[in-house]
């Protein structure tokens, strides 16, 4: 086992409500009153993190992963269990709290500094990291109301990282200010990470999760509900988000031999039957593909009840999770309509291989609309898997091949 | 809780520091208001009972007697109101930060009351500028005058913990302690002299421990004399009561503290 710098061990949290505030005083002497009703935020959730490791929790609203955040940062303290941290923990819960308005961005430093326990010796030496990373210019002298909100979280987000931590926790922050900062503060991040810093992190934003985090826990109702590898989780999230409007819904994933995590989820109202990856010509299953091949996505699907409205959709994903590309019919307007029982339809889309060397997956989605949220008949994450490799074209590097020709001329 | 507070000692400086330019950054005269509204409401007190309802103070037959005596009460009221009121609000008011930064909560009411005694200081100063111009020269009493800060910040900070805590659970606290301190501060000798009080209701001075603290000030300032030591002996036990009460009570509820926030 690597390092471990946070130990989470059998954490609830309960908030009660007693009949009279009273009662409520009278507990902290002694008093044994139960209360009136009680509600756990999180319960029995254990889990330990090491060091350079990042885990992201997921969930929806209300899951439980504010209140844990809270409970690890120790704002809140638990009914039940511990939590043991190695070290310092830094704590992006809300960027900017403890600010001043009427101080300017160095006073906030010092007084938002202060609160998360740094001296003002400390500070003072952290101070020109913090004004250069922030890049405020002139405004870092200027008073804090005169700050865009976009220059609100730059000073914050410097400061909250300006002392490498233990364990740093980041809430849903990394959303505001302009694209260039958030390219900034998530490189921060992951350069913290390979310095060994532990990462707790909560994102709505899948993507963000694939690409920072070796680890995914998802809670739902306070509790853990599943732990693993980000592909494999955040698949299963996706189709469990779908799950809330459709109350009949099939959740099924396997792990394939090459290491894809295949999730399949939906009502199979339509579903499909046979899925393959073909050369253009020779009509051959194709495994491992040539940058430029021309291919033939072939789907045959079958419905089981009457549909009114079907549209496919294709994402074509990298080895990281990564879409590469993707759309569905109904963005091309061939929403196909009136399906009957039984009808079966078959979908071919024809494509160069244009892709760089690596291995690609095709995840298949069946719905009524442009989102799987309205109605998922089946979804199937990595239905297809396969290799590309380059075996006539120029050595190149990413995931895409641009049709692209150096034209060199000496001028001198 | 204390070793805490020490680590934090750069925090709560700098806070009190930051409350006292945050309160008035945009105002002109800033800082000066903090000393201008005690002494603009002595002024009013001053003129409406001396001169239009002519109040004389029993014991100083000199015209300029009353407003001094009024200063002095007043001095010590604020210091005490505003101790417990700030005590009062302060954790709903760092609600935010409390919710969401962990920090010693104790370092709160702390930086309230620093600020407090700071411009309880600047005060004082402001006071001795309008007593020289009174004539009235300063004496050895004043030197006593720590004694009361000690005693009435006690005081108001046991109580204004302890109100606090019971505040963010049931905001009802909050109303009833401002037209609590109303009758408070009328039921205590501040523009008008013990002697005035009707016999039968001296015993109600008694059981007011700020009747003695306010005691103080006016003893130094106006008639630049010593404290009765023994009557303040049931105050001091109070307040160090009351302030060795709202860290205990603090201790049990800072758990939930947040919870409820």
């Amino acid at each position: 086992m690597i390092h471990e710098v946070l130990r989470i061990d059998q954490v609830g949290k309960r908030y009660a409500t007693y009949p009279s505030n009273l009662a409520r005083f009278a507990t902290w002497f002694g008093a044994k009153i139960s209360p009136l009703s009680e509600f756990w935020a999180v319960r029995d959730i254990s889990f330990s993190l090491g060091k350079g490791e990042a885990l992201a929790l997921i969930g929806q609203n209300g899951a439980g992963k504010s209140t844990l955040l809270k409970l690890i940062t120790g704002t809140v303290r638990p009914t039940t269990g511990s939590i043991a941290v190695q070290g310092r923990i830094s704590a992006i819960l809300e960027l900017g709290l403890g600010f001043n308005p009427e101080f300017t961005g160095r006073q906030n430093v010092y007084q938002a500094g202060g609160l998360m326990g740094f001296s003002r010796e400390q500070l003072t030496k952290m101070m020109p990291e913090i004004e250069d990373f922030a890049e405020l210019g002139e405004f870092f002298d200027k008073p804090l109301r005169v700050y865009s909100s976009g220059m609100h979280a730059r000073l914050a987000f410097s400061l909250a990282t300006a002392a490498r931590p233990d364990v740093l926790i980041v809430d849903e922050v990394l959303s505001v200010g302009d694209s260039y900062f958030q390219h900034k503060s998530f490189d921060k991040i992951r350069r913290f990470k390979e310095e060994g810093v532990a990462i707790l992190f909560v994102s709505h934003s899948m993507n963000d999760v694939r690409a920072l985090c070796d680890r995914v826990i998802l809670l739902d109702h306070g509790s853990v509900q599943k732990d693993g590898s980000p592909d494999e989780i955040v698949d299963y999230y996706n189709a469990l988000i779908a799950e809330k409007d459709n109350a009949r819904m099939l959740i099924e994933q396997k792990r394939g031999e090459s290491g894809w995590q295949y999730t399949r989820s939906g009502t199979l109202e339509i579903a499909a039957r046979r899925i393959e990856l073909v050369d253009a010509e020779t009509q051959e299953p194709v495994a491992t593909a040539r940058v430029g091949q021309k291919l033939l996505l072939r789907l045959v699907a079958k419905a089981e009840a009457n549909i009114p409205q079907l549209v496919l959709g294709f994402m074509l994903r990298d080895r990281t999770g990564h879409v590469v590309w993707g759309t569905n019919t109904w963005h091309t307007e061939q929403v196909q309509r009136e399906i009957r029982k039984n009808d079966e339809i078959e979908f071919v889309l024809s494509f160069t291989c244009n892709l760089g060397p690596g291995s690609y997956s095709f995840s298949p989605a069946l719905t009524s609309t442009d989102t799987h949220l309205t109605d998922n008949y089946e979804w199937q994450d990595n239905a297809i898997v396969f290799n590309v490799v380059n075996a006539d074209r120029t050595f190149f590097i990413g995931t895409s091949h641009l049709p692209a020709e150096f034209s060199i001329r000496r001028l001198a | 809780m204390f070793e805490a507070l020490w680590r934090y000692r750069y925090f709560v400086l700098a806070s009190i520091a930051g409350e006292l330019r945050g309160r008035f950054a945009r105002s002109r005269l800033g800082l000066l208001w903090s000393i201008l509204h005690p002494l603009a409401q002595a002024a009013i007190f001053a003129l409406v009972l001396a001169e239009v309802l002519g109040a004389k103070l029993g014991g100083v037959e000199d015209k300029t007697a009353y407003p001094v005596y009024l200063l002095a009460g007043m001095a010590a009221w604020t210091l005490f109101s505003e101790i417990l009121n700030r005590c009062l609000s302060v954790f709903i008011e760092y609600s935010g930060t409390l919710k969401k930064i962990a920090f010693p909560r104790i370092c709160l009411p702390v930086i309230v009351w620093g600020s407090a005694l700071l411009n309880h200081v600047f005060l004082l100063a402001a006071i001795v500028v309008v007593f020289l111009f009174f004539g009235y020269i300063p004496g050895a009493a004043w030197l006593v005058l720590p004694l009361g800060i000690v005693l009435i910040s006690l005081f108001a900070f046991g109580l204004g913990v302890m109100l606090g805590i019971f505040n963010v659970f049931s905001r009802d606290i909050g109303q009833i302690l401002t037209v609590a301190l109303q009758l408070w501060f009328w039921v205590t000798p501040i523009v008008y002299p013990q002697t005035v009080v009707p016999e039968h209701l001296r015993w109600l001075l008694h059981l007011n421990p700020m009747v003695s603290l306010v005691g103080i000030y006016q003893d130094a300032l106006v008639f630049n004399r010593m404290p009765d030591l023994a009557p303040l002996l049931l105050p001091t036990v109070i307040a160090l009561g009351l302030f060795s009460l709202s860290f205990l009570l603090f201790k049990r509820a800072s758990p939930e503290l947040v919870d409820v926030l």
